[in-house]
C-alpha cells in the first residue's frame, strides 16, 4: 500500500484493475472523469478499427497486417502518459497507440493497404513511422534519447516490441546504451504469449521477460497489460523517472494475442481454443467498463453507445481512406535523397518513361 | 595552411565541424578519453565534453542505431566504427534503417550522419581488419559512399559527408593515414559529394582508382610515364556512390582505353560498375576491353602474404600495357 511500484533492481507485478472492475485505490491514477472516458473511447475504437481492418482484409481491401486485439490497454496505457512533445517509436502493433498519438483512421488504413503516403508522420507528432524488422527500431528509441539528454531538453521517448523482439540482439543492446547512458527513455515489452508460433516459454528461459532489465542496470516491473490502470501508472512512474535523469525502466506488459499474428497467420495450427477462451473473461475493455459503471461514470447501455459510434467513427475514416487510395507511382524516387544524384534522375526519367508507354498517371 | 597527415587531417574537420555547429557529435568505441585507436578523435572530448564526444560500449550495432536515434532527434552523429570488418554487426542497423528512414518518413526524419570507418589491407593486421566493402554499401539504395586518398581531400570530404543532409559511409584508407603528409586549408574547403578527382590529364589511357590503391596507381603512372612513354590520364574517384557517370565517360571517350584498380574482391565490384557505365555511355569510343586489377574473389589473406593479394605498381603496369598492346 503506497510502496511505488517500481523498484530498482527488483521485478514486481502490478495489478490495479481485478478481473471485476475492482480498483485497488491505493495505487489507481489520479485520472479526470473526461480523461477516463477518453481512455475507455481511445481503448473501444482500437478495437473496431482491428476488427474493420481484417474484414477489408479479408475482403481484398486490405494488405497483409498485424491485428492488437485484446491488447488496447497496453496500448493505451503506454501512451497515455506521455505529451505532445514526447517521442513514440512502435512497433508494427499499435494502431491503438498511434492513433491516440494523432495518427488518422485513414492514414493507417493507407499504410497497412500498400501506400506509402500512410506512414507520412501527422503535423506535430513525434512518432516515428515503425520497422517491419522486429527489434530494429528499439535502439533508436536509445539513440533519441541520448540526443535529448545531450540537449538537456525535457522530453522522454516510449518505445514498445513484442516478446520475440526481445531475443533480438538490437534490443539488447538498446538497453545497454539507454542504461549507461541514462537515457530519457521507456521500454515496453507487450508480452502477448507468441512470437507467430513460438510461446514466450520458448522464446526466453527467464519466467518473465522484466527480468531482462536490472540485469542491464533498467529497473523493471511486469504489468497486468490488460489492466489499462496498472499500464498508466506504470508508465507514469517510467517516464517521471526519465524526466528526472534517472534513466530508462522496462515495463513487461502481460497480454494475450486475441487474434491473428498477422492476416497471413493460421493460429489453430499451435494454439488450442481453449487457450484462447481462458483469456476472454480478462478482456480489458469489459474490465474497465465494469471500473467505470461502478464509478457512476458510464450508465447502462453506455458501452454499445460508444461502440457505435467508434463504429461509425472507424466508417467515416473507410470513406477518407477510400478517397485517397489512389497509388503514386511517380513519386517512388522523391523520398531517398534531399536532392537526386544524376544517375538517380537519369533512373527516374527512364521509370517515367515507362510509366508514361503504360499510361500510367 | 597546416601540413597534416590524414589521420590530423579527418581529426581538423571534426574538430572544426564541431565547434562551428553544436549538432555534431562524435559516437564510437574508445573515441573519447583514448582518441580513437587510430587518434582520429584524439582530443575531442577535452574541447567538446563526453555528451558530444560519446565512448560507446563495445556493440557496433548499438554505436550506429544510437547515431540514427541522434539524428532523427536533429543532430549531426558521426558514428565511428573501429574497423570496417566489424560494421557487419551494424549491417541490419545501416540497411533498414540508416539508409531508409529518410524514405519510410517520407522525408520527414532525413538521416544525416556519417559513419566513419577504416577500411583495407596492407598494415598487417589480423583477420577481419582488412576488408574492403564499399560495394555492399554503394548497392545499398539510400546511402553515399565517399573514400579519400590523402589528407586535403579527406578533410574536405569530410566536411561535406557532415554537411550532407542524407546518410554517408566514410571509409578511411587506412593504410594511408600516416603515409603523407599533405597542406590543409584552414578554413574548411568541402569537396562535392558526386565528384572524381582527374588528378592527371593524359591521353594515352584513363587510370581509375580511389583510396589505398591511389598510392601504387601514381607509383605505376610515374613508371609508364618515364621508363614507357605513356600518357595517363587518372582518375580519383572519391566518391563511390554517387559516381561521376561525367568525369569517367568524359575521359575515356578521350582516351579509349581504360584500367580501373581496387582493392576489394572483383565480382560484382564498382570496377564492374564503371565497366557497366562505360558500356553504357562510352561504348563506340572503346578502343579496347576494360581491365580490372582487383583483390581476387576470396577472403582476404593472412598478412603474411597480403602484398601479393593487394593490386600494386607491378600488377598496374602489367594491366596497362596489356590493355595499350590491344588492337
Amino acid at each position: 500500500m503506497g510502496k511505488p511500484p517500481i523498484d530498482l533492481g527488483e521485478v514486481e507485478n502490478l495489478q490495479i484493475l481485478d478481473a471485476d472492475g475492482r480498483a485497488d485505490e491505493a495505487f489507481a491514477p489520479q485520472l479526470a472523469d473526461d480523461e477516463l472516458l477518453k481512455i475507455h473511447r481511445a481503448m473501444v475504437l482500437t478495437r473496431k478499427l482491428d476488427l474493420r481492418m481484417l474484414a477489408m482484409q479479408r475482403q481484398g481491401e486490405m494488405g497483409t497486417f498485424a491485428p492488437g486485439l485484446g491488447q488496447e490497454a497496453t496500448q493505451i496505457g503506454q501512451i497515455q502518459p506521455l505529451g505532445a512533445t514526447d517521442w513514440f517509436v512502435p512497433s508494427y502493433r499499435s494502431f491503438g497507440a498511434q492513433l491516440w498519438r494523432g495518427w488518422t483512421i485513414e492514414g493507417l488504413m493507407l499504410l497497412w493497404a500498400g501506400f506509402f503516403e500512410g506512414f507520412e508522420v501527422p503535423p506535430g507528432v513525434n512518432d516515428l513511422p515503425f520497422s517491419i524488422v522486429v527489434g530494429s527500431h528499439v535502439p533508436l528509441a536509445s539513440g533519441i534519447a541520448m540526443g535529448i539528454k545531450q540537449r538537456r531538453e525535457d522530453a522522454v521517448v516510449v518505445t514498445n516490441f513484442g516478446d520475440g523482439a526481445i531475443s533480438q540482439g538490437a534490443v539488447n543492446e538498446a538497453f545497454n546504451f539507454a542504461a549507461v547512458y541514462k537515457a530519457p527513455v521507456v521500454f515496453v515489452v507487450e508480452n502477448n504469449g507468441y512470437a507467430i508460433s513460438m510461446p514466450t516459454d520458448k522464446q526466453a528461459a527467464t519466467p518473465d521477460l522484466a527480468r531482462r532489465g536490472p540485469g542491464f542496470g533498467v529497473p523493471a516491473i511486469r504489468v497486468d497489460g490488460n489492466d489499462v490502470l496498472a499500464m498508466i501508472v506504470a508508465t507514469n512512474e517510467a517516464v517521471t523517472r526519465a524526466r528526472a535523469g534517472e534513466g530508462p525502466t522496462l515495463i513487461e506488459a502481460v497480454t494475450y494475442r486475441m487474434s491473428l499474428h498477422t492476416t497471413a497467420d493460421d493460429p489453430k495450427v499451435y494454439r488450442t481454443d481453449d487457450e484462447v477462451d481462458t483469456w476472454k473473461p480478462k478482456d480489458p475493455i469489459t474490465r474497465f467498463e465494469k471500473y467505470l459503471l461502478a464509478k457512476g461514470l458510464l450508465d447502462e447501455g453506455d458501452d454499445e453507445r460508444i461502440a457505435e459510434e467508434c463504429e461509425q467513427e472507424v466508417l467515416d475514416g473507410r470513406e477518407r481512406f477510400r478517397k485517397r487510395a489512389i497509388a503514386k507511382p511517380r513519386e517512388i524516387f522523391d523520398c531517398m535523397f534531399e536532392q537526386l544524384p544524376p544517375s538517380l534522375q537519369q533512373q527516374k526519367a527512364e521509370y517515367l518513361a515507362r510509366l508514361d508507354r503504360k499510361g500510367v498517371e | 595552411m597546416a601540413q597534416l597527415n590524414m589521420v590530423g587531417a579527418l581529426n581538423k574537420a571534426l574538430d572544426d565541424a564541431m565547434a562551428a555547429d553544436d549538432r555534431v557529435c562524435v559516437i564510437g568505441q574508445d573515441v573519447g578519453v583514448d582518441g580513437g585507436v587510430f587518434r582520429v578523435t584524439k582530443d575531442l572530448i577535452e574541447k567538446y565534453g563526453e555528451d558530444r564526444v560519446i565512448d560507446a560500449p563495445l556493440a557496433e550495432c548499438g554505436i550506429v542505431a544510437s547515431a540514427i536515434g541522434m539524428a532523427i532527434y536533429g543532430l549531426r552523429p558521426v558514428a565511428e566504427v573501429q574497423f570496417s570488418g566489424f560494421t557487419m554487426q551494424a549491417f541490419d542497423q545501416i540497411e533498414q534503417n540508416m539508409a531508409r528512414f529518410r524514405n519510410r518518413s517520407r522525408s520527414r526524419f532525413p538521416i544525416s550522419m556519417v559513419l566513419r570507418t577504416p577500411y583495407g589491407g596492407g598494415i598487417r593486421a589480423v583477420e577481419h581488419h582488412s576488408e574492403s566493402r564499399e560495394a555492399y554499401w554503394a548497392h545499398t539504395p539510400g546511402l553515399k559512399v565517399v573514400i579519400p586518398s590523402g589528407p586535403r581531400n579527406a578533410n574536405a570530404l569530410l566536411h561535406a559527408s557532415i554537411n550532407d543532409p542524407d546518410p554517408v559511409v566514410f571509409y578511411e584508407p587506412k593504410a594511408v593515414y600516416r603515409a603523407f603528409r599533405e597542406e590543409v586549408p584552414d578554413k574548411p574547403d568541402p569537396i562535392e559529394i558526386g565528384k572524381a578527382d582527374v588528378v592527371r590529364a593524359g591521353a594515352d589511357i584513363t587510370l581509375i582508382a580511389y583510396g589505398a590503391m591511389m598510392r601504387p596507381t601514381l607509383e605505376a603512372v610515374e613508371d609508364l610515364v618515364e621508363m614507357h612513354g605513356v600518357d595517363p590520364e587518372v582518375i580519383d574517384l572519391l566518391s563511390i556512390w554517387p559516381m561521376d557517370t561525367a568525369s569517367i565517360v568524359e575521359s575515356v571517350c578521350k582516351t579509349g582505353r581504360c584500367v580501373i584498380i581496387h582493392e576489394g574482391p572483383r565480382n560484382c565490384g564498382i570496377a564492374a560498375e564503371i565497366i557497366a557505365r562505360l558500356n553504357e555511355n562510352a561504348f563506340e569510343h572503346l578502343v579496347a576491353p576494360v581491365k580490372r586489377v582487383t583483390g581476387y574473389d576470396i577472403h582476404f589473406p593472412f598478412f603474411q602474404v597480403e602484398e601479393h593479394y593487394l593490386p600494386d605498381a607491378e600488377s598496374i603496369i602489367a594491366a596497362v600495357k596489356e590493355t595499350l598492346a590491344y588492337e
